[in-house]
């Protein structure tokens, strides 16, 4: 019967369903380890749970519960200040370091590499080198540093003011080889007519940067912020490892939403809680990936 | 050629009689996990006990795995959700309520595990593991806290013995504080983590009833420290840091750590710490019991019990009873302390005066007699608070009193939340 079938199909038909049958793979596979995980997610958000037992119907409550929580609005606070001070910071010294490299010929290869490193080396391991320096004296780096310019002591991680700012410092920096490469491949790719062009104008550098180059590069710019955005609005390595007891603290300063969903989920067992909070941060990676493509879209029409 | 079918025929054949010996061994050998976490002396106890009691048993084989402390209790869970997993598990006594709570242990058996036995041979703080009439867990050995000097630098700040009062134990820290020209530290009088480590336990148990309070309520479920005595008692904590300056949190990693290197004069920790010092060079340190306040005194004890999991059922459920009754047997409980460092479960171990007079262990043993454990109803957000508490004090500049009132009413709700109110 399954014979009979083929053979009455034309060569288009035979060779769609051919095809099909090839993406049904990656298909299948993203079904199961991707959409379904997001399908329960969304679904255990509305039950309470606790791993072991029966999930039970809950409504809204983890949400209400949520919403309640001053912790939550503190965490949720932090999180976008990882992303909305870190984002700017890292491109703009991205940007300023590939623009520099990308004029000089001795040594680019290694002065590249050394900025690439750190987007190879483990999270996890940076952070306690980080932490090692931000210790006081007589172990921490910075502090004796600052000791020899006669500058006090700094609490760094130890202060509710200066925590977040200093966690964020090893994740700005393990982007930078990542962001620094596609700005270089950027900058590579602008024709070099334009520049020839400009020249005999007579255009100075400032005017060649502001006219030529950043115009060029906005596709590039678009998709590393939409990039490290994202990036930073995941953060967890560096604050896991960084803050005392993995706690996110001092007085939750570091605390940013997925450190929030996983001690829900694996210290307190309340997987509702837990898949409740990943469906706000769900919202939150949707609302700020479409802005900035939109953002991104508009400006393409107007030029 | 022939020679070498013949070595294929024997290859095979012992491959098949070693199968069929190994299938006839196994038809009535059980096979159990038991799961701790990694620390040395406790793995190096743990295989000892397992090799004793597997010659005395050879149809029960116990596979010990262990991995580290920071994914413990995380690894545990998944894995018995998952149906896999330990039969028998190691868990700290204040989870209790929490592995009970989500199903991943179950009471232990009446008939292997009598509560008269119990009741009479244990020490009274190991009924933090009866819940709704069972017991659900029993620990080999038990825990207090001590204080740990280093007797050089006390001789060099002309201080002789050990501080004896809450008091004496203030005058000694800043005494043994040393800074240099700009006013860094470099010599911690008196080390406290934060809130972290032993020193939330030390403000419960042992502050908080010195001034005169109560952590707790009789029955359990109203939290009573944030009232004058709880903001005294963490007045005098906080102290340390703020007003006296003889500890900063975080000074070369952790206070055990500071103390190992020879740079903090007093210390508070546990007798699982004494290895860890021991090991530690040109570390020349005593122990004495925890200093009194108004002529009494007061301690934490704290236990890692063993418990049966939710898994394991039938003839492993009787193999993991077995061993168990083996980890809380007399014989244990001294391998464990000559292994270990940590204190024999029952008294009639423990409380011997070879035991009581050791110049280690004997203070941990004598603070047995005075010392509380608290039932916790979720360990972690509950030290939580108290590191809050002290974070706000220290680095916020907030009185101690609103410190206690905001972390104390979020403390109450995880409790209303538990028991149902």
């Amino acid at each position: 019967m399954f014979r009979s079938f083929w053979e009455n199909l034309t060569i288009k038909q035979k060779l769609a369903i051919t095809a099909w049958l090839f993406l049904a793979i990656p298909i299948i596979f993203y079904i199961t380890i991707r959409f379904y995980p997001t399908y329960e997610a969304f679904y255990v958000s509305f039950m309470k749970w606790n791993l072991l037992g029966a999930k039970k119907y809950i409504g809204f409550k983890n949400y209400i519960r949520i919403w309640g929580d001053e912790d939550f609005w503190i965490v949720l606070w932090n999180t976008i200040k990882y992303a909305i001070i870190g984002v700017p910071i890292s491109l703009l010294i991205s940007f300023t370091v590939a623009y520099y490299l990308n004029e000089i010929r001795f040594g680019h290869q290694t002065i590249r590499a050394l900025y690439f490193i750190p987007f190879l080396t483990t999270a996890v391991a940076m952070a306690w080198v980080w932490r090692w320096f931000y210790q006081p004296m007589p172990i921490g780096y910075f502090n004796i540093m600052l000791s020899w310019i006669g500058i006090p002591q700094q609490p760094f991680l130890r202060s509710v003011e200066q925590a977040l700012y200093s966690v964020m410092a090893p994740a700005v920096w393990a982007g930078l080889g990542f962001q620094i490469v596609i700005f270089i491949a950027g900058l590579r790719a602008i024709p070099k007519s334009h520049f020839e062009a400009a020249e005999i104008d007579g255009a100075g550098r400032l005017q060649i940067l502001r006219e030529i180059i950043l115009p060029a590069l906005k596709p590039t710019t678009i998709f590393l912020i939409i990039i490290s955005t994202i990036g930073f609005l995941r953060i967890f390595d560096q604050v896991y490892t960084m803050s005392e007891d993995s706690a996110g603290g001092p007085l939750n300063a570091t605390k940013p939403l997925v450190l929030m969903i996983y001690d829900f989920a694996f210290d307190e067992f309340k997987l509702g809680r837990a898949s409740a909070l990943t469906v706000i941060l769900f919202l939150l990676l949707l609302f700020v990936s479409i802005l900035q493509l939109w953002l991104a879209r508009n400006r393409y029409a107007k030029k | 050629m022939e020679e070498k079918l013949k070595n294929i025929k024997l290859y095979l054949f012992s491959i098949f009689g070693s199968l069929f010996i190994f299938s006839s061994i196994s038809a009535n050998a059980v096979e159990i996990e038991y799961w701790q976490y990694e620390y040395g002396a406790r793995v190096e106890a743990i295989d000892k006990l397992i090799a004793n009691f597997q010659s005395a048993n050879p149809d029960i084989t116990i596979k010990h795995t262990y991995f580290p402390y920071a994914d413990y209790r995380k690894k545990v869970a998944i894995a018995v959700a998952a149906g896999d997993g330990p039969d028998l598990v190691q868990l700290y006594y204040g989870w209790l309520n929490d592995y009970r709570d989500t199903g991943l242990i179950q009471p232990l058996p009446k008939d292997v595990f009598s509560h008269d036995d119990i009741e009479s041979n244990f020490f009274k703080m190991v009924s933090a593991m009866k819940a709704d009439g069972d017991y659900w867990g029993l620990p080999t050995a038990v825990r207090s806290l001590a204080l740990f000097y280093n007797n050089d630098l006390l001789k060099e700040a002309g201080l002789s013995g050990p501080p004896e009062t809450l008091d004496d134990m203030v005058n000694y820290a800043k005494k043994l504080t040393k800074r240099d020209g700009s006013g860094n530290l470099i010599q911690e009088g008196m080390a406290f983590d934060g809130g972290i480590g032993q020193t939330h336990h030390f403000f419960r148990e042992v502050l908080v009833r010195h001034f005169g309070g109560k952590p707790f309520s009789d029955d359990g479920q109203k939290v009573t420290y944030n009232d004058a005595a709880g903001a005294k008692a963490l007045k005098y904590l906080t102290d340390f840091e703020k007003t006296h300056k003889t500890t900063q949190n975080g000074f070369m990693n952790r206070g055990q750590d500071a103390f190992a290197a020879g740079k903090v004069g007093l210390y508070i920790d546990g007798s699982f710490r004494i290895s860890k010092f021991k090991k530690a060079e040109g570390l020349n340190f005593s122990i004495s019991e925890l200093p009194g306040h108004n002529g009494t005194r007061y301690n934490f004890s704290s236990f890692w019990a063993n418990a049966l999991s939710s898994k394991a059922e039938g003839a492993k459920k009787d193999a993991a009873a077995k061993f168990l009754k083996y980890l809380t047997s007399d014989e244990a409980m001294q391998i464990w302390l000559d292994t270990v460092g940590e204190l024999p479960a029952k008294p009639s171990v423990a409380l011997v005066d070879e035991n009581k007079q050791h110049p280690l262990y004997g203070p941990f043993i004598r603070g047995l007699d005075y010392a509380t454990a608290t039932t916790f109803v979720s360990e972690k957000p509950q030290r939580q608070s108290i590191v809050d508490a002290y974070d706000m004090v220290v680095l916020q500049d907030v009185s101690p009193e609103d410190a206690l009132a905001k972390v104390v009413k979020k403390e109450q709700e995880l409790f209303d939340d538990f028991f149902g109110n």
